[in-house]
C-alpha cells in the first residue's frame, strides 16, 4: 500500500532584542545563572508585565515577511501550567488572537517549488531553564521572559526532506530579517513536529504524534523519518496510532513516547489583564515593511538572471545573506559572477569551514579577491598560485599584487627564464621521453608538471608546454 | 493630646506651627497600639523601634508637603521592601519581597512614615477579616462583630485611632464595606487610576488600592497622592489627576444624582434603608436633585464576579508553588508532592475555595459557559452605568446591606457571605471610581455606609459629594469606645 507522510512544524524563535519582553532585562546569553532577573521575570508576587515594543516589531517582521495577515488588535492570554522553570506557573502568551495568521513560505524540492502555508505567528515568553542533579534539580531564569515567537505551519509537507528544506528556508529568511540568532544548539530556535500517516488519496488526516526534543535541522529530519517508518510498520501491522508527544533520543536515533505525567494539560486559556491592548498602526506597519531587506527567494531569482548563475549555484550562495552579499560586491567588482561563485564555493568556503569562522568574520575583502581574480584573468599568476595566495591573502590581510610582488609569484612566462627547468626536466625525466617518442602525447604533461614543481607553481602552463613539445619534436 | 486620634489635614496644620512633631504622633500611635492592639488584631506587622526609627530618618526637604510627618499603616498584601508582606497567608510566611510597591515610594517620597501591616483576609479573599492566618480582625465599635473585610485590618486601624489612615485594596468592595462598617471613609479609585505595581494581585482586572482615612479631605489628599500613570504597570491610565482639595469644595447644588431601585432590596437592613433615605434627603437639602433610576443588571453582579475573580485569583495565586519563595512543605516525594503539599497545608479554606472555583469556570467544556459568558455580562454591567452616567453625575447606595455582623456568623455559609458585598461589586466590574462615608448608625451604634459611585476618573465628583455631605453631618465625628 502506499501511504502519504503529513507534517506541520511548530518553530520558536528567540528574537534578539537587548531586553526581555516583559521587564527590562537583559537577554544576553552565557551569563552567570539567575544575574539577570528581576521581580517581573521572577514572577515575584505583585510584579506586573510591561510590554517591549521592539519584540512587537521584531514578530511583525517576521509576519510580514511570510506573507501573513497581522492582527488589527494584539492581545495577550495566559498559559496555565505548574511547572517549576515557569515561575508565575503561567506563560504569557497569545491563544486565539495570534499577532499574525495565513502565510505561506516557498521551499525548492528536486521537482519544484511548493508553498508551505503558515497558520499562525504568535509571541510569548520563554521559560527558566532546569538543571537536574542526582536528588535535586537547579532552575537559572536568566531565560525566563526572552521573548520567543512561535510560527506554526499547516501540515503542508510530505516527508522529512520537506521539513528539513522548510526549516532551512524558514532560517534564511530569519537570518535576512535579523530578527534572532537562529542558533539551535544555543536554544535561540527551537523545533517540535507534528507528523501522521495516511494512505495515498486519503483526505482525512490520520492520528498525529508530537515529536520534542530534536536540537538540529538534521536530527528533526532524522527524527521524522524514523517516526514515519514506525507509524508506517504500525499501520502495515494493522496496528493504531496512539496520540501522544515522543521524545527524540538522539543517541539512538529514534522517538520515545514521554511519560503521560507530563502531558495531557488543559491549559485554561484566558485574556492576560495586566497587559492592555495594542493596536498597530498604518504607518508604523509601512515602516516595517520598508525596513524588511530583498528575501532569498527574490534574491536567488535575481541572481539567476542577472549573473546567470545556476539554481543551485544561485541557492547555495542566498541562503545567507553575507555571502550573498558578499557575493554581490564580488560580482560587481571583478565582472565575472561564474568564476567568483566557483572561488566563494570552493577555496573560500573550505578555508572557512577548516577555520569555524563566517564570511562575516573572514578577513578578505571583496576588493583583494577580485584584485586577485584580475591578476589570474591577465596572467600575472597562475590559478594554482592563486590557491595558496588566497590564505596567504586572507592570514596576513595583505594586498595581493604586494604579496606576489614581495614574494615573487608572479607567473613566468619567458622562454629564458624557463628554459633551464624544461631541460632539466626532460633531463631528468627520459622515460616519458621515450614515451612521447613512443606516440604517448600525455607524457608531455607529466614533464608539464615536473616543471611546475620547479618553478613552485609559477610557470606559465601553455608556455612549458610550447616549449617541451617544441623540443622533444627537435629531439625526435 | 491625642494625635492619633486626628486626620492627616489636622496633623499637617499642628506640624507646619511647630506644635508637634512627627514622633510625637508616632509616640501617641504607639500607646494606642499597645493599649488597643490586643483587643482589635488590625495589625498584621508592626515593629515600633523601626517606626521610631524611620520617624527620626526624615527628610527635612519634604517638609513642605501635607503628608510630611504622617505615619500610615498599609493592607498586608502590598509590598515593601525587605519587609514582611504576607496576604495574611501561611504561604506567604516569612516573605519579604525584594522591592518597594508604587504607592509606598509615592508616599514615602512625600515624607509620610510607613508603621507596619494591616491584617486582611487571606489575600482578600472574604468580607469580614475572618480568614487571616493571625486570626480575625475585630470592629472598634463591637469587638464580638467583625470590621468588614477584606481590609479589615486597614478600616479597625483607622476607625480605632490605630493609624492616622491606612491604605486598602479592593477588588469587590474591600475598602469601602470594611469603611462603612467601621464608620470611616473608604475610596475606590477608577480602575487605572492607581498603580497596582507591588498590590499582590487577587484579580488583576478588578483590582484598586485605595485610602481609608478619617474624613473626606484626608480621603482626597491621599488619592491625589498615590494617583497616576506608572511606566510599571500597563494598566495604569495617563490620566490628568486634578486638585481634589479644591474640586471637592465646590457645593452640589444641581447636580443630579441617581438611586437605583435594585439596591433597596428585600432582606437588607430596615436601619440601614432608613438611614440612606435621610441621607438622600440630605443632599436634596444641599441642593442636588435626587431621582430614582434604575441599573437592571444589577442582580447578575455577585455571579459574574464570582466567576471573572476566581478565575483570575485562580492564576494569580498559582505562583504561590513553594518553589522560589514562601512557603515550602517537608518531606516531600516528588515535584508534585511538593506543589499538593505546599498548597494544601499553605492556603486556607476558602482561598482553597475560591481556587477550585476559578479553575473550573476557566476549564475547557466549561469556560464558554461560565467564564465567557461571565465577560458578556460583565460589559452589561459597565453598559448599564454608562448610560445612567449620561443622565447623573453621581450614584448613591448604601455600601452595604447590613451593618456589622457578628464574628462566625456567616463564616459557614460562604454565599450569605459573598451576598455582604452585593452593592459594592459592581463598581470593580465597571471599572468606576466609589467612596464609602459614614451616614448613620444602628440602635446598638453601630455605623451604616453611604456609597457614591461616579464615573470613570471623576474622583473629583464623588469627592465633591461626599464632602458637603460629611460637612452638613456629625458621623464622621463620632469615635468608638474601645
Amino acid at each position: 500500500m502506499s501511504y502519504e507522510i503529513v507534517i506541520g512544524l511548530e518553530v520558536h524563535l528567540q528574537l534578539n532584542t537587548k531586553s526581555k519582553v516583559f521587564c527590562g532585562c537583559s537577554t544576553d546569553f552565557g551569563s552567570a545563572p539567575n544575574t539577570q532577573t528581576c521581580p517581573v521575570c521572577l514572577g515575584f508576587p505583585g510584579s506586573l508585565p510591561v510590554l517591549n515594543r521592539l519584540s512587537l516589531e521584531l514578530g511583525a517582521r517576521v509576519a510580514i515577511a511570510l506573507n501573513c495577515q497581522i492582527a488589527k488588535e494584539i492581545r495577550f492570554d495566559r498559559k496555565n501550567y505548574f511547572y517549576p522553570d515557569l515561575p508565575k506557573d503561567y506563560q504569557i502568551s497569545q491563544f486565539d488572537q495570534p499577532l499574525a495568521q495565513r502565510g505561506v513560505l516557498n521551499i525548492i524540492t528536486d521537482e519544484a517549488e511548493k508553498k508551505i502555508r503558515i497558520r499562525r505567528v504568535h509571541l510569548e515568553e520563554d521559560t527558566g531553564k532546569l538543571f537536574h542533579q542526582k536528588d535535586s534539580s537547579l532552575i537559572d531564569f536568566n531565560r525566563s521572559g526572552i521573548p520567543l515567537l512561535e510560527i506554526v505551519s499547516e501540515p503542508d509537507m510530505n516527508s522529512p526532506e520537506e521539513a528539513y528544506l522548510y526549516l532551512t528556508a524558514l532560517k534564511s529568511v530569519l537570518e535576512y530579517l535579523d530578527v534572532s540568532d537562529c542558533n539551535m544548539e544555543e536554544g535561540s530556535l527551537r523545533c517540535d513536529a507534528n507528523i501522521s500517516i495516511r494512505k495515498k488519496g486519503d483526505k482525512e488526516l490520520g492520528t498525529k504524534t508530537e515529536i520534542k526534543n530534536m536540537n538540529s535541522f538534521k536530527g528533526v529530519k532524522a527524527a521524522l523519518e524514523y517516526e514515519s517508518k514506525r507509524q508506517i510498520d504500525l499501520l502495515e501491522d494493522g496496528k493504531r496510532i496512539i496520540q501522544e508527544t515522543r521524545l527524540y533520543n538522539v543517541e539512538r536515533c529514534i522517538t520515545e513516547p514521554m511519560r503521560s505525567k507530563e502531558e495531557a494539560h488543559d491549559y485554561r486559556y484566558f485574556p492576560e489583564p495586566d497587559l492592555v491592548p495594542f493596536y498597530f498602526k498604518e504607518d508604523f506597519l509601512r515602516d516595517i515593511e520598508k525596513g524588511i531587506p530583498e528575501l532569498p527567494e527574490p534574491k536567488r531569482n535575481r541572481f539567476i538572471k542577472d549573473y546567470q548563475l545556476s539554481n543551485y549555484d544561485a541557492a547555495v550562495i542566498v541562503s545567507d545573506k553575507d555571502t550573498a552579499d558578499y557575493f554581490e560586491k564580488c560580482a560587481r567588482l571583478h565582472g565575472n559572477p561564474k568564476t567568483v561563485a566557483n572561488w566563494l564555493m570552493g577555496d573560500i568556503s573550505a578555508y572557512m569551514k577548516e577555520n569555524g569562522i563566517v564570511i562575516k568574520n573572514l578577513n578578505l575583502k571583496p576588493e583583494r579577491l577580485s584584485g586577485m581574480l584580475r591578476m589570474i584573468d591577465s596572467g600575472v599568476i597562475t590559478g594554482k598560485i592563486a590557491k595558496t595566495l588566497l590564505i596567504e591573502i586572507i592570514k596576513t590581510g595583505t594586498d595581493p599584487e604586494e604579496l606576489v610582488k614581495e614574494k615573487g609569484l608572479e607567473q613566468i612566462s619567458d622562454i629564458n627564464l624557463l628554459e633551464n627547468a624544461v631541460d632539466e626536466a626532460v633531463a631528468e625525466n627520459q622515460k616519458s621521453v621515450v614515451d612521447f617518442k613512443n606516440g604517448k602525447d600525455n607524457a608531455v604533461m607529466f614533464l608539464v608538471g615536473r616543471v611546475m614543481q620547479k618553478t613552485k607553481g609559477r610557470a606559465n602552463p601553455n608556455k612549458v608546454n610550447e616549449m617541451l613539445r617544441e623540443k622533444l619534436k627537435g629531439a625526435k | 493630646m491625642e494625635l492619633n486620634t486626628l486626620t492627616a489635614h489636622n496633623l499637617a496644620d499642628l506640624l507646619k506651627k511647630g506644635d508637634i512633631s512627627p514622633i510625637d504622633i508616632c509616640n501617641n500611635i504607639i500607646d494606642k497600639i499597645e493599649k488597643t492592639e490586643n483587643k482589635l488584631c488590625a495589625l498584621a506587622h508592626f515593629d515600633k523601634e523601626k517606626a521610631l526609627e524611620r520617624c527620626g530618618n526624615l527628610d527635612k526637604a519634604a517638609e513642605k508637603n501635607l503628608l510630611w510627618g504622617i505615619p500610615f499603616f498599609i493592607k498586608d498584601n502590598i509590598c515593601v521592601k525587605d519587609e514582611l508582606t504576607t496576604c495574611s497567608s501561611r504561604i506567604l510566611k516569612n516573605f519579604k519581597p525584594p522591592y518597594n510597591a508604587t504607592v509606598i515610594g509615592k508616599l514615602t517620597d512625600l515624607g509620610a512614615v510607613l508603621m507596619g501591616k494591616t491584617n486582611m483576609d487571606e489575600f482578600a479573599f472574604g468580607s469580614s477579616t475572618e480568614t487571616s492566618c493571625y486570626g480575625p480582625t475585630r470592629n472598634p465599635w463591637d469587638t464580638e462583630r467583625i470590621p468588614g473585610g477584606s481590609s479589615g485590618g486597614s478600616a479597625a486601624a483607622v476607625a480605632g485611632d490605630e493609624a492616622i489612615f491606612a491604605l486598602g485594596s479592593d477588588t469587590g468592595g474591600s475598602i469601602r464595606q470594611p469603611a462603612s462598617l467601621c464608620g470611616v471613609v473608604g475610596l475606590k479609585p477608577t480602575y487605572g487610576r492607581v498603580s497596582r505595581y507591588g498590590l499582590i494581585a487577587f484579580a488583576s482586572s478588578l483590582d484598586q488600592i485605595g485610602p481609608i482615612t478619617k474624613d473626606v479631605e484626608d480621603a482626597a489628599i491621599l488619592l491625589k497622592a498615590i494617583s497616576g500613570h506608572d511606566e510599571m504597570d500597563s494598566t495604569s491610565a495617563d490620566v490628568l489627576v486634578p486638585d481634589y482639595l479644591s474640586g471637592m469644595k465646590k457645593s452640589v447644588k444641581g447636580l443630579k444624582i441617581g438611586v437605583p431601585k435594585e439596591y433597596f432590596i428585600e432582606g437588607m437592613d430596615k436601619e440601614v434603608k432608613d438611614s440612606l433615605k435621610i441621607a438622600i434627603d440630605k443632599l436634596e437639602k444641599l441642593g442636588a436633585v435626587c431621582e430614582d433610576m434604575s441599573l437592571p443588571h444589577t442582580e447578575y453582579a455577585v455571579s459574574v464576579y464570582y466567576l471573572v475573580a476566581t478565575a483570575e485569583a485562580s492564576s494569580n495565586l498559582a505562583r504561590f508553588d513553594g518553589v522560589q519563595y514562601g512557603l515550602r512543605a517537608d518531606n516531600v516525594k516528588s515535584m508534585m508532592d511538593m506543589y499538593k503539599k505546599t498548597r494544601k497545608e499553605g492556603f486556607g479554606d476558602e482561598a482553597k475555595r475560591r481556587i477550585i472555583l476559578g479553575t473550573f469556570a476557566l476549564s475547557s467544556g466549561y469556560y464558554d459557559a461560565y467564564y465567557a459568558k461571565a465577560l458578556k455580562v460583565r460589559t452589561l454591567i459597565k453598559t448599564d452605568f454608562d448610560e445612567a452616567f449620561q443622565k447623573f453625575d453621581a450614584i448613591v447606595t448604601p455600601t452595604s446591606p447590613t451593618a456589622a455582623f457578628k464574628i462566625g456568623e456567616k463564616t459557614r455559609d460562604p454565599l450569605t457571605m459573598y451576598l455582604s458585598d452585593i452593592f459594592t461589586i459592581s463598581a470593580n466590574l465597571a471599572g468606576i471610581p466609589g467612596i464609602s462615608i459614614p451616614c448613620g448608625f444602628t440602635k446598638n451604634n453601630l455605623p451604616i455606609g453611604l456609597q457614591i459611585l461616579g464615573k470613570p476618573f471623576d474622583e473629583e465628583m464623588i469627592l465633591r459629594i461626599a464632602y458637603n455631605y460629611e460637612q452638613n453631618t456629625d458621623w464622621h465625628k463620632r469615635k468608638p469606645k474601645l
